[in-house]
C-alpha cells in the first residue's frame, strides 16, 4: 500500500514535465509563431500545444508581460525594448545550451547589445529588418530613389506613416540626414514633421490596416517593414519596397522567455524550432522577415525578397540600426509626436 | 412610543435591506473602479511588479504645462457639441413624427428601424461607414452613378466623417428620450392652442418645446457626455485629423503605458464634463419653466 502511494506520488510529480504543455506565445499577429504549419508541426513533433495571444505595439507587450505574470511562455521583443523589459524583471536568462541551432546564428546579432545585459543574453535573435518606405507599383513607373517622396506634392494626401513617436522621429532623423539614434538636431527634426503632416491621409497602426489602405488606393506611398513588405508581395499586393539614399532604420526582433514562464522547457523547443533553418525556409515563402540564422539565409532561393533586397551589400550599407533607447529620450519623441497630432 | 419606534426600525431596516443591492452594485461597478483610477492618477508609476512609486500631483499639472491637453480638450468639446445640436436637430422631429403623426404598426417598424444600429457592434459601424465615406467608396460610386459630372466625394478623415459616425451611433437616444416626452404631451393641448389661433411655431416654441425639455435635455447630456471622451470614431474615422482628446487618454492607456496621466487626463474631462453640466444647469432649468 505504502509503496502504491509512493509510487503514484512520484508518477504525480513526474507527469507534469512528461505530460505535454501548453505554451503561451506574444507577438505580432501573423508573424511566424503563428503559421499554421509551424505549429502544427511543432504540436506534432513536441506534443505541446502552442496557443498565441498578440499586442498592437511594444508598449502594450510591457503592459502584458506587468500585469499577467506567469501568462506567458514565448515572447518576442524588439532588441531596442530588450533591455528595458531586462530592467524590470520580466525576462529570465537564456541558456543557449538548451537551442541546437543556437550556434548558426549570426554572431552580430547575439552580441547586440540590446538582447545582452552584463554578459547574458536575454533575447535569441530571431529575425531582422528594415523600417523604409514602399509605394505602389500602380502610381509609380519608377521606384522613388529618396525619402523625398512622402514630402512630394505630388502625393499630398495619399502618403502615410506609422502612429509611433520613435519611428516617426526616425524617419524624420533619416529625412534630415541625422543619426537616428543620436538625433543632434530635433527641432529640425519637428520642422520636418511638421512639413509632412498635411500631406498625410492618415497614420497606419498595423501591417493589416497598411495592406487595406494599399490595396483600396489610400496610399501612394508610405513608411512601411520590410517583413511586411514581402508578405504584401506574397499576398499579391503590387508594390515595391524601396531603400532610399537616406537610409532606413534597422531593427532586430528576439524570442525571450519571461521569468515567470512556468513552461520553460517547452518554451526553449519552442524557440530552437521558430530558429530552424527548415522552419525559415517554409516562411520564407510566404513572405518572410530576414532570418537572424546564417544558415538559414544562405540556403534561400536567390530570386527571394531576403535575399534580393536585404542581402544586397549596398542595402546594408546604407541601414542604421535601431539602439537601445533611454525612457527620457523616448518620452521627448513622444511628446513631439503628440503634440504635432494635436496641431492638426 | 415603544411600538412606533420599533415599527420604524423594522422599517428602517426593510429600507435597507431592499436597497443593499443597489448600493452594492454601485460600489462594486461605480464606486471600486473610480476609487482606483483616482488612485492611479496621483501616483508616479503603476504599482506592477517592483516598480517603485511615491504620490504625486505632477499627473495633472502636466495637464497645465502643456497647452496640447487643453487645445485637445476644447477640441472635444466642440465635437460634443456639434454632435449633440445635430442629434437634436434630427431627432427631434424625428421623435415628434413617432409620437403624434404615425400610428398603429407603421410605428412599431419605424421604432424597430430607430433601435436597431444599437443591436450591431458600434465598431461594426464605424467600419461600415469608413468603407462609405472613403474616396471611390460607396458613397462616391452612388453619387456618380446619378450626378452627369464627375465629382470626387472623400469625406473619410475629416471632421465630417466623425460627425456622420458620432452622430448615426448617438442620434437613437435623443430620439427615445424626446419620444417619450413628447408622447405624454396631450394632443387637447395642442389642439386648444390651435384653436386660440397660434401658429405652428408659437406652438413649438410656448407649448411642445417647454412640455418635451426634459426629454430633450436628458436624451442630449446622454450624446453629450459619451462623444466628448470618444476615441474610437475619431480614431477610425479621423485619420490624421482624428486626435482628439480621448485619444490621448486611450493612447495612455495601450500604447504608451502612462496610466497615471491616463487617469489624471480622465478625470480633468470628468471634472470638465461636470462643470459644463452644472454652468448649463440654470439655463436649462429656466427653460424647462
Amino acid at each position: 500500500m505504502t509503496r502504491l502511494l509512493c509510487t503514484a506520488t512520484a508518477l504525480a510529480l513526474i507527469t507534469p514535465a512528461l505530460h505535454a504543455a501548453e505554451i503561451r506565445v506574444l507577438n505580432w499577429q501573423g508573424y511566424g509563431t503563428d503559421q499554421d504549419f509551424a505549429t502544427e508541426a511543432f504540436e506534432e513533433v513536441t506534443g505541446h500545444t502552442v496557443v498565441h495571444e498578440y499586442f498592437n505595439s511594444e508598449q502594450e507587450t510591457l503592459t502584458k508581460l506587468r500585469t499577467n505574470p506567469g501568462a506567458y511562455d514565448v515572447v518576442l521583443i524588439n532588441s531596442s525594448f530588450t533591455p528595458q523589459v531586462v530592467d524590470e524583471g520580466l525576462l529570465a536568462p537564456i541558456d543557449t545550451s538548451k537551442l541546437e541551432n543556437f550556434a548558426d546564428l549570426d554572431p552580430a546579432f547575439v552580441n547586440n547589445d540590446g538582447l545582452n545585459e552584463d554578459g547574458v543574453i536575454y533575447g535569441v535573435p530571431w529575425t531582422w529588418g528594415l523600417t523604409s518606405i514602399a509605394v505602389s507599383n500602380a502610381d509609380f513607373d519608377t521606384p522613388p530613389t529618396s525619402l523625398e517622396v512622402l514630402w512630394s506634392p505630388e502625393w499630398e494626401g495619399r502618403v502615410s506613416i506609422r502612429d509611433d513617436a520613435v519611428e516617426a522621429v526616425q524617419i524624420g532623423a533619416l529625412a534630415t540626414g541625422q543619426s537616428i539614434n543620436d538625433v543632434q538636431d530635433l527641432e529640425a527634426v519637428r520642422a520636418k514633421l511638421a512639413a509632412l503632416m498635411p500631406s498625410i491621409d492618415t497614420y497606419w497602426g498595423s501591417e493589416n490596416d497598411w495592406n487595406q489602405f494599399m490595396a483600396s488606393g489610400e496610399f501612394a506611398a508610405a513608411t512601411y517593414w520590410s517583413g511586411s513588405a514581402s508578405r504584401s508581395m506574397g499576398k499579391g499586393l503590387d508594390i515595391t519596397f524601396v531603400v532610399p539614399e537616406e537610409g532606413a532604420i534597422g531593427w532586430l526582433d528576439g524570442l525571450s522567455i519571461p521569468a515567470a514562464s512556468e513552461k520553460k522547457d517547452a518554451a526553449y523547443q519552442f524557440i530552437d524550432w521558430m530558429i530552424d533553418p527548415e522552419f525559415y525556409a517554409e516562411w520564407d515563402k510566404d513572405g518572410a522577415p530576414a532570418t537572424a540564422n546564417i544558415a538559414a539565409a544562405s540556403a534561400l532561393p536567390d530570386d527571394s525578397f531576403n535575399k534580393a533586397v536585404l542581402g544586397d551589400p549596398a542595402v546594408v550599407a546604407k541601414v542604421q540600426f535601431m539602439q537601445p533607447m533611454s525612457d527620457e529620450t523616448r518620452e521627448t519623441y513622444l511628446k513631439l509626436w503628440q503634440d504635432l497630432k494635436a496641431a492638426q | 412610543m415603544a411600538e412606533a419606534g420599533h415599527l420604524a426600525r423594522t422599517d428602517r431596516l426593510r429600507a435597507a435591506g431592499l436597497l443593499a443591492p443597489a448600493y452594492l452594485w454601485l460600489t462594486v461597478a461605480v464606486f471600486l473602479p473610480l476609487s482606483a483610477m483616482a488612485f492611479f492618477s496621483i501616483i508616479t508609476d503603476v504599482p506592477f511588479g517592483d516598480t517603485e512609486w511615491r504620490v504625486t500631483a505632477e499627473n495633472y499639472a502636466a495637464f497645465l504645462e502643456s497647452p496640447t491637453y487643453a487645445r485637445l480638450l476644447w477640441k472635444s468639446v466642440l465635437l460634443g457639441v456639434k454632435v449633440t445640436a445635430l442629434c437634436v436637430l434630427i431627432g427631434f422631429p424625428c421623435a415628434w413624427v413617432l409620437a403624434k403623426m404615425i400610428r398603429g404598426r407603421s410605428r412599431e417598424a419605424l421604432f424597430l428601424l430607430v433601435i436597431l444600429p444599437f443591436w450591431s457592434n458600434s465598431l461594426v459601424r464605424i467600419f461600415s461607414w469608413a468603407i462609405v465615406l472613403r474616396g471611390n467608396g460607396v458613397l462616391d460610386k452612388a453619387v456618380n452613378a446619378v450626378w452627369p459630372w464627375n465629382v470626387e466625394v472623400n469625406l473619410l478623415f475629416s471632421e465630417w466623417a466623425i460627425v456622420i459616425g458620432l452622430v448615426h451611433s448617438y442620434l437613437p437616444y435623443v430620439i427615445l428620450t424626446a419620444y417619450l416626452a413628447l408622447q405624454a404631451i396631450d394632443d387637447s393641448l395642442i389642439e386648444a392652442a390651435r384653436s386660440l389661433g397660434a401658429k405652428w411655431w408659437t406652438i413649438l416654441w410656448r407649448v411642445v418645446l417647454p412640455l418635451s425639455s426634459s426629454g430633450l435635455i436628458a436624451g442630449a447630456v446622454l450624446v453629450f457626455v459619451p462623444v466628448v471622451g470618444s476615441f474610437m470614431e475619431p480614431r477610425i474615422l479621423g485619420g490624421r485629423m482624428g486626435t482628439y482628446y480621448g485619444t490621448v487618454i486611450e493612447d495612455q492607456f495601450v500604447a504608451v503605458f502612462n496610466w497615471p496621466l491616463g487617469a489624471a487626463l480622465s478625470f480633468i474631462l470628468l471634472a470638465v464634463v461636470l462643470a459644463i453640466l452644472a454652468v448649463s444647469a440654470p439655463v436649462l432649468r429656466k427653460a424647462r419653466t
